[in-house]
């Protein structure tokens, strides 16, 4: 039925959701925004795999484990414009903040030192299911190339709104001042 | 006395000058707005960052050293410029640990000013996340060097303002850190709240403690207008009148 409109999707990443909360956060604009698009891949909808190409990609939180990168790798391949999405996406944000801390001491403090931990054994958890940690946190860009980048933490609704209708109506991406903000 | 004016153009504009005064100093009297982040009006000309770098006759000169002279013909705004400068600034950032997110300083901090004022949106240069340290020992002020640009403010301050010389630069390149006049920590210096150093700083290095986040957002410094709007607004003003 709508197979004309282009197609959104989006990731969380090594993010905290606060960027995909702002994209709700565009409030009653989503229904304008459900007829000029249709969403694919997304936690949005909950659909997992892409379904065909998509026209933007929004990507929230760098790449701190082996499956972001994966997740990151396979939108640059199905979306046309790949967009990063707050802070974390753009610099690495607050998940950054372990890049001056060797892994090994990260892992002791998780999962041996930490003042709540309870782990007589010492392990650190192994299972296959868990994406291996990355040496440190990469913004976005640093792994594969990004188009825009949203800057907030979270972009406002009005940037994120202000972005996607620029695109999507092929316009340029012009934000006022007061739309770039990095905090 | 007219004939001691010092006359020459920025973009094309005639700004006068009086003798001694800096291209900085003349373009923010004339209303012209050059970028800059290590020059201060109370304090001397160190030209630590060079965003305020111009073209005078063709030739790249920091307009907060360089003394203005008669028939010098100035760019500022250039897409070249603008762009230099927005790399310096992006340089800052990757060469730091920038968390705006939770900076105390973040709405009022010149640094994120100018960089939203030159639009940056991510910077070209790969992302550091060096090593640097925090001193929190004095019960009033603390020294967070992830966020020193090494401008040199507090270290001018001090010693010219403040007439105490509590700070001052250690090491070169990459390794060179703001320190202070003691074995290792700010509460073992004569540094006092009240001192000029301690509001000086353009970034939130240098922050007192127990007035973070004071100020609501949407009423910072920089939350509506740009960084250096006063001076172009005074020349709106002026022009108006
Ligand atoms: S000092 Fe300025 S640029 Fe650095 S984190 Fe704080 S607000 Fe951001
Ligand atoms: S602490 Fe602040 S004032 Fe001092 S050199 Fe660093 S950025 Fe400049
Ligand atoms: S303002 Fe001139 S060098 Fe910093």
């Amino acid at each position: 039925m709508s197979t004309d409109k282009p197609k959104v999707a989006t990731a969380s990443l090594a993010g905290c959701f606060g960027c995909h909360m702002s994209i709700l956060d565009i409030d009653d604009r989503i229904l304008q925004l459900i007829d000029l698009v249709d969403f694919d891949k997304s936690p949005v909808d909950d659909i997992k795999e892409f379904t065909g190409r998509c026209a933007v990609g929004l990507i929230e939180g760098g790449c701190c484990n082996e499956e972001n990168v994966r997740v990151l790798q396979d939108f640059r391949k199905h979306c046309d414009v790949l967009i990063s999405l707050g802070e974390c996406a753009i610099c690495g944000g607050i998940p950054a903040m372990r890049n001056n801390v060797p892994l090994k001491e990260c892992f002791d403090e998780a999962y041996r030192n930490g003042p709540s931990v309870h782990n007589p054994s010492g392990e650190y958890p192994s299972d296959p299911e868990i994406p291996l940690l990355l040496n440190k946190v990469y913004p976005c860009h640093e792994v594969v190339k990004m188009d825009y980048h949203l800057q907030g933490c979270p972009p406002p609704a009005d940037t994120i709104w202000a972005a996607l209708t620029a695109l999507l109506t092929d316009k340029p991406v012009e934000l006022p001042y007061e739309l770039i903000k990095y905090d | 006395m007219m004939s001691d004016r010092i006359t020459f153009t920025i973009d094309g504009v005639e700004v006068q000058a009086d003798p001694g005064q800096t291209i900085l100093q003349a373009a923010d009297a004339a209303g012209v707005y050059i970028p800059r982040l290590c020059a201060h009006k109370e304090l001397n000309p160190f030209g630590a960052c060079r965003i305020c770098t111009v073209m005078v006759n063709g030739r790249p000169q920091a307009a907060c050293t360089t003394p203005a002279a008669n028939g010098m013909i100035i760019e500022n705004e250039t897409e070249e410029l603008t762009d230099n400068r927005r790399s310096i600034v992006e340089m800052l950032f990757v060469e730091g640990n920038h968390y705006c997110m939770y900076c105390e300083k973040s709405g009022n901090c010149e640094l994120q000013a100018m960089a939203y004022r030159l639009s940056i949106m991510v910077p070209r240069h790969p992302y550091q996340f060096p090593d640097k340290d925090i001193d929190g020992s004095h019960p009033d002020i603390m020294i967070d060097r992830n966020r020193c640009i090494l401008c040199a403010r507090c270290v001018r301050a001090s010693r010219d303002l403040d007439d105490k010389n509590v700070f001052q630069f250690v090491g070169r390149g990459k390794e060179k850190k703001v320190w202070i006049n003691s074995e290792a920590k700010l509460s073992d210096t004569d540094m006092d709240v009240t001192d000029k150093a301690t509001d000086i700083c353009p970034v939130g290095a240098i922050i007192k403690k127990r007035t973070g986040y004071e100020i609501p957002i949407g009423q910072r410094a920089y939350d509506h207008k740009p960084i250096g709007s006063d001076i172009e607004e005074a020349k709106a003003t002026a022009e108006s009148n």
